[in-house]
């Protein structure tokens, strides 16, 4: 499905804030995988997603989804394959149109924009029942502009527009964390539902350790810009936040996690 | 006071013209979110254009086709600077501007040409007001549905998604780059047409009548803004709204003459009143902004 074939990218590259970002990184993703990713800050969570998604260009190594290879192809060519969905809420969604006119642009991912109409009346009755089903009210509020939701509620629309058609991989950047607890666990529901209704190849960055334990088959640990963890199926369903600090502890050479990493 | 009602039928016809160039700013603007300078040159161009033409022997109508994608051809230099060369909007819309100075002296071989009514077959002209008023309004008619629709096809939302969340638009599949060009090439093809009006109703091009073009077409856009913000505005009221923009203008500048105030002053006027309203919403969001509603919003 994805795979990351000896990926490097470095920031500032020849300066003296040179930052390998992402150091010699292989992965491969089978369909279906859905794949938690943890580490500190820097670590090159972040920079793996955008990579993949196009936003910065791999500087070595192939990046190939469905066995197509991408590295080269420009984000938005490459948003046909590809949802996603940000740590801020602000970024998913246009906050000037309505929330129907954002379902369409999103249902119109990975086709031509032609000249006709954006939105019909069927659309509009699909996305009712779609937004219903978030359970947040928003179905009788299409022609409300989304710069009008909650954060919450923003990244539950983005979460079904990343999601509705049918992507090859769903990115989620931290895309809970921006949110106080409750509704980041009301979204995080959101995000089991659509990704296993859909069967959808998913990586998810989160902070949160009992998360990246809870969700998911897979789970990756990055370090310095290299994975320094990957484990999947039932080896993962016992692994404990203990056993995850632990192995932090090792990879940082003693030096302890940081604060986030304690507290979650 | 009878000189002023006497003006009055010009002011609201030059209005509308600058009204339909400010369509083309708006859609920079405020569709696109790119402050773009062009316009002053293309404005002229479009001035030029049709006058040259005219006065070679042209129909109007084609002479006016020619000025509109003479105006789109200058929007997509400034696209290509922008977006291929990644250059600032602004910076990229000065450059054409000058380079436009140019290619407008050399398009009339001088710094103006005369195009008057009682010689050539002009569609509008001063001379004739009431008439020019109503086949200025029903331009803008046209103008504002074929707009109306245009931003309502996937394209065009496209378009818009564009000028409102550049990343989201690209995540979403939108090639944004290609929209700004879309944008910059439609917007400076209007307004180049707007400038074909009114080298038809003035009489002439000069190579000067485009200086500040685009102060009066933020001004239309903003004082548009402000008559149409309260109603919840579609689309099209928004459109409306920029055309009234546009007359209400040349209304207040026809009375502030009037009044008496010196000609010369006209332009600081212009840049000091566009200059107030830009600055209201920051102003008013830094110091009558009220932290509680905040709050509940992140909530």
């Amino acid at each position: 499905m994805l795979e990351l074939k000896n990926v490097t990218k470095i920031f500032n590259a020849g300066t003296i804030n040179e930052k390998i970002a992402l150091d010699d990184i292989s992965l491969t993703l089978n369909d279906g995988d859905f794949v938690t990713v943890i580490g500190g800050n820097g670590a090159g969570k972040s920079t793996m997603l955008n990579v993949v998604a196009g936003t910065y260009t791999a500087d070595a190594g192939h990046i190939l989804i469905d066995g197509k290879d991408v590295t080269k192809m420009s984000e938005y060519k490459r948003a046909k394959y590809i949802g996603r969905v940000f740590q801020d809420p602000m970024i998913g969604t246009a906050a000037d149109m309505w929330i129907e006119e954002n379902m369409a642009l999103a249902q119109q991912r990975g086709t031509r924009r032609g000249l006709s109409w954006s939105i019909t009346k069927k659309d509009r009755e699909k996305f009712r029942e779609m937004l219903a089903r978030l359970d947040l009210g928003l179905e009788d509020r299409l022609s409300t502009k989304v710069a009008l939701l909650s954060g919450g509620q923003r990244q539950a629309v983005t979460l079904l527009m990343a999601s509705m058609m049918q992507p090859e991989l769903l990115l989620l950047d931290e895309h809970t964390a921006a949110l106080d607890p409750k509704t980041a666990a009301k979204v995080l529901d959101i995000t089991e539902n659509i990704v296993s209704e859909n069967k959808l190849t998913t990586i998810m960055i989160t902070h949160n350790m009992k998360d990246a334990l809870r969700l998911g088959n897979r789970l990756i640990m990055m370090h310095a810009g290299k994975i320094i963890f990957d484990v999947a199926g039932e080896e993962k369903q016992k692994l404990t936040v203990a056993d995850l600090l632990k192995k932090f502890e090792l990879a940082s050479d003693g030096t302890f996690a940081n604060d986030r990493m304690l507290l979650t | 006071m009878t000189a002023l009602l006497n003006a009055l039928p010009g002011a609201v016809a030059q209005g509308l013209i600058w009204g339909i160039m400010a369509i083309g700013v708006y859609i920079t603007y405020k569709v696109l979110d790119l402050a773009d300078l062009t316009v002053d040159g293309s404005m002229v161009t479009g001035m030029a254009v049709c006058a040259m033409l005219m006065a070679n022997g042209w129909n109007v109508w084609p002479a006016m086709l020619m000025a509109f994608l003479a105006g789109m051809a200058a929007g997509l230099v400034t696209g290509i600077f922008h977006t291929a060369m990644g250059i600032p909007a602004i910076l990229a819309g000065i450059l054409t501007q000058l380079m436009l100075w140019s290619v407008n002296l050399k398009i009339m071989g001088k710094a103006n040409q005369a195009l008057p009514a009682r010689t050539f077959d002009v569609l509008i002209t001063q001379l004739r007001k009431y008439e020019a008023l109503l086949i200025l309004v029903a331009f803008c008619v046209v103008l504002i549905a074929v707009l109306y629709w245009f931003f309502g096809t996937k394209f065009g939302s496209g378009i818009r998604a564009t000028g409102c969340n550049e990343k989201m638009a690209r995540a979403q599949g939108i090639d944004t780059n290609f929209n700004k060009c879309v944008g910059l090439i439609l917007s400076n093809g209007i307004v180049a047409f707007s400038g074909a009006l009114l080298a038809q109703y003035s009489g002439k091009a000069d190579i000067n009548d485009g200086r500040g073009a685009i102060v009066i077409g933020l001004a239309a856009v903003i004082i548009g803004d402000a008559l149409v913000s309260r109603f919840r505005p579609n689309f099209i009221i928004r459109l409306l709204g920029v055309v009234l923009g546009g007359v209400v203008y040349y209304i207040v500048y026809q009375i502030v003459i009037f009044l008496g105030l010196d000609t010369d002053l006209l332009k600081m006027l212009s840049a000091v009143v566009v200059a107030i309203f830009l600055a209201v919403p920051y102003l008013k969001k830094k110091y009558f902004s009220h932290p509680m509603k905040k709050n509940k919003e992140a909530a």
